[in-house]
């Protein structure tokens, strides 16, 4: 059944790729491909700075040779992949579309976090951390998210400053 | 075996040792290693518990909390909180239909149908007796393999590690679910970020960008909570369906004789089956159980009602995960080399106390080594003596909404990167992992393949540069030596088998189970 099946479909593929292939690739595999050229980007990253660096030889290898050898691996390997990907045999499959709001928000609160907590301290930083955090959700209600944050904030001074004694500031820095 | 017992009886003193302690004030003796092990099993089930935060984002998270306990103290914490983890995951794959972390997502399939008929108290009874056998017998293979391969490690040179670490990393890769090559390249990418910092051998600061913090390296906390904590957090937001709760009642606890002879043979081919899967390189729970829930649908009598409730579609897989948690200590523990995230993680927190995991650790540190092993068991009989009677309070837990949890999470993650060395800008590096490991899902790339080249990175550099400074430049000491050589040959031949295009579609298969 599934010779057969190829048999048929195989002369539609040939004239499809004969349309296609000559003047641009097709991307089969969207995950595939983009998922090579990542790793192309690293390994070039990697072999590129990894160059800078002393080489040596096998025997008293230097800082760089490492990084050289294994950065060309990855963008070899980063090369077989995306090709694999744009070839006609490779399965179809998307990449599914990013979900911004969540992704930036869940990275700006603790991007916020990191950057204010030296000079605003804990209680600040886990208010605002809790906030910005929770406007990503579809559910989002400002009552539960303030009590939200007053006792997540709670719980962490009372564990991690009170309990486990971490040196952690509480207070903005101007308050002393 | 006579030896043995008296090893475990070694680790059983130093679990039980009473120390002093100040608690509120009080002077008080307690055996405080029991209670830590009390507490990493609670809290670990109460994290295990919550749908999409499997045992390495839990341990990632509460590493920092157990910086201030002795070394026997956290690590006896931290393996109780990877138990905890596992089994608050079959609680919630049996309640919510949801696994809690990977190894669960075959008990989801008959402990939720088994929920749906009144006999969720059942199926939660048998995930936990099923373990706990399965721990005793972890546990025992684990005292009695220890020894003769740490003797065999001692033969090990440099060239053998190397091979090792190769074989080791590979293996991860090919048992894992993911696709063979992107797999590959996630373990160069995680060696690569392992590389980044001081180089030990010549002092040259490599990839830091004069950021002094870089020097010492990208720690395996800030990329295992950005790839696996923040990544699903952010995974979980975009799927806006509210979950379903199975919030009937538990039902009855005890199984009936009839549930206890139908569970006995699954348990124990599921025990057999994961204890010889988890002590392979990339193996661990998942590979077990999901390979025991398949070897049951094959062998068993009842394998009509699989997928409708049938008792042994929760005791093979559970027992085969335990299993398989307890002997994936044993290449961590004697060779020093982690064979999956888990352990990797367990490698850092043996790292920090400047305990190097490895053949020595049994001679130079015996208390230590015996009493983890026997923790494990204590551990295991904390499950079932706890978590049984707590049943209630974890599934009040499951009906919490996501969106009061996942900014809890985000705190302590926040708060545990920042603990682990002050620096902030530990913590603005696991938002970009998060970022990064965002990605990764987007493109069906795995995460855990990464975290143990980032462990392994440092040490495959440290041995194979050792390796050919001995042999003076020829690659061929990989070859010569046989110890090695019958590494890296298991290497080829894993590989091979691989690649068939038979074997090829089994494994797709086998990770497809539904």
């Amino acid at each position: 059944m599934s010779v057969s099946l190829g048999a048929l479909t195989r002369p539609a593929r040939l004239s499809r790729r004969r349309r296609w292939g000559e003047a641009q690739m097709r991307i089969v595999n969207e995950k595939n491909f983009w998922a090579g050229v990542m790793f192309l980007a690293f390994g070039l990253f990697f072999a590129g700075f990894g160059g800078r660096y002393v080489l040596g030889t096998a025997a008293r290898m230097g800082p760089g040779y490492f990084p050289v050898v294994l950065g060309s691996l990855l963008a070899l390997l980063g090369i077989v992949i995306a090709l694999g990907a744009v070839s006609a045999r490779a399965a179809a499959e998307n990449v599914a579309a990013f979900a911004w709001k969540p992704l930036l928000l869940v990275l700006v609160s603790t991007v916020l976090f990191a950057v204010l907590l030296p000079a605003l301290g804990l209680i600040v930083c886990l208010c605002l951390l809790v906030i910005v955090s929770s406007l990503a959700s579809h559910e989002f209600a400002w009552r539960a998210t303030l009590l939200n944050a007053a006792a997540l904030t709670a719980i962490c001074v009372v564990v991690f400053v009170w309990a486990l004694k971490l040196q952690l500031r509480l207070l903005p820095a101007f308050l002393g | 075996m006579e030896t043995m017992f008296a090893n475990l009886g070694v680790g059983l003193s130093a679990v039980l040792a009473i120390e002093p302690v100040t608690l509120l004030g009080h002077a008080l003796s307690l055996p405080m290693n029991l209670v830590y092990c009390m507490i990493g099993a609670m809290i670990g089930t109460l994290i295990g518990v919550l749908p999409g935060l499997g045992p390495v984002a839990t341990i990632a998270m509460l590493l920092p909390a157990t910086f201030t306990l002795p070394p026997l103290g956290r690590l006896i914490m931290l393996s109780g909180i990877y138990y905890g983890a596992q089994y608050g995951g079959s609680t919630t794959a049996i309640l919510v239909n949801l696994p809690g972390e990977t190894s669960s997502v075959v008990t989801c399939i008959d402990g939720y149908q088994m929920a749906r008929r009144g006999r969720a108290g059942v199926a939660l009874t048998t995930a936990a007796l099923g373990s706990f056998f399965a721990g005793c017998v972890g546990t025992l293979l684990l005292a009695a393999f220890a020894p003769p391969l740490a003797d065999l490690a001692f033969r090990f040179g440099p060239a053998e590690y190397s091979s090792l670490i190769v074989l080791g990393l590979f293996g991860a890769v090919a048992l894992s679910s993911g696709a063979l090559l992107k797999s590959i390249a996630m373990i160069c990418l995680g060696l690569l970020l392992g590389i980044v910092g001081t180089d030990v051998n010549t002092g040259v600061s490599r990839f830091a960008f004069g950021i002094p913090e870089l020097d010492d390296g990208i720690g395996f906390v800030v990329v295992a909570m950005g790839v696996f904590g923040f990544a699903e957090v952010i995974g979980n937001l975009e799927e806006k369906e509210s979950r379903e709760i199975f919030t009937k009642a538990v039902g009855g606890m005890f199984p009936s004789g009839a549930d206890f002879k139908r569970m006995i043979a699954p348990v124990l081919r599921g025990t057999a089956l994961g204890s010889a899967l988890g002590i392979l390189p990339g193996g661990g729970a998942v590979l077990a159980s999901f390979g025991a829930y398949a070897l049951e649908k094959k062998v068993s009598r009842n394998r009509a009602e699989f997928g409708q409730g049938a008792i042994e579609g929760v005791a093979a897989p559970e027992s085969a995960n335990n299993a398989a948690a307890q002997t994936s200590f044993i290449p961590m523990l004697t060779l020093g080399l982690p064979p999956n995230a888990v352990m990797a993680l367990m490698v850092g927190a043996m790292t920090i106390h400047n305990i190097q995991p490895g053949p020595l650790v049994m001679s130079t540190n015996p208390r230590l080594f015996w009493g983890l092993i026997v923790s494990m068991w204590v551990g295991n009989l904390m499950l079932v003596v706890l978590n049984l009677p707590l049943i209630g309070i974890w599934v009040r837990l499951l009906t919490v909404p996501y969106r009061f949890l996942y900014p809890a999470i985000l705190v302590f993650c926040c708060i545990g990167v920042y603990t682990v060395s002050y620096s902030t800008l530990d913590v603005l590096l696991t938002a970009a992992f998060g970022l990064l490991g965002y990605v990764f899902v987007k493109l069906g790339c795995e995460g855990a393949p990464l975290l143990l080249g980032l462990v392994l990175g440092p040490m495959l550099e440290e041995y194979s540069r050792r390796a050919l400074l001995l042999s003076d430049g020829h690659f061929s000491v990989f070859f010569t030596r046989p110890i090695s050589l019958s590494l890296l040959l298991v290497t080829a031949a894993l590989g091979i088998v691989v690649a068939l295009p038979a074997i090829k579609s089994k494994r797709q298969e086998a990770f497809h189970e539904e």
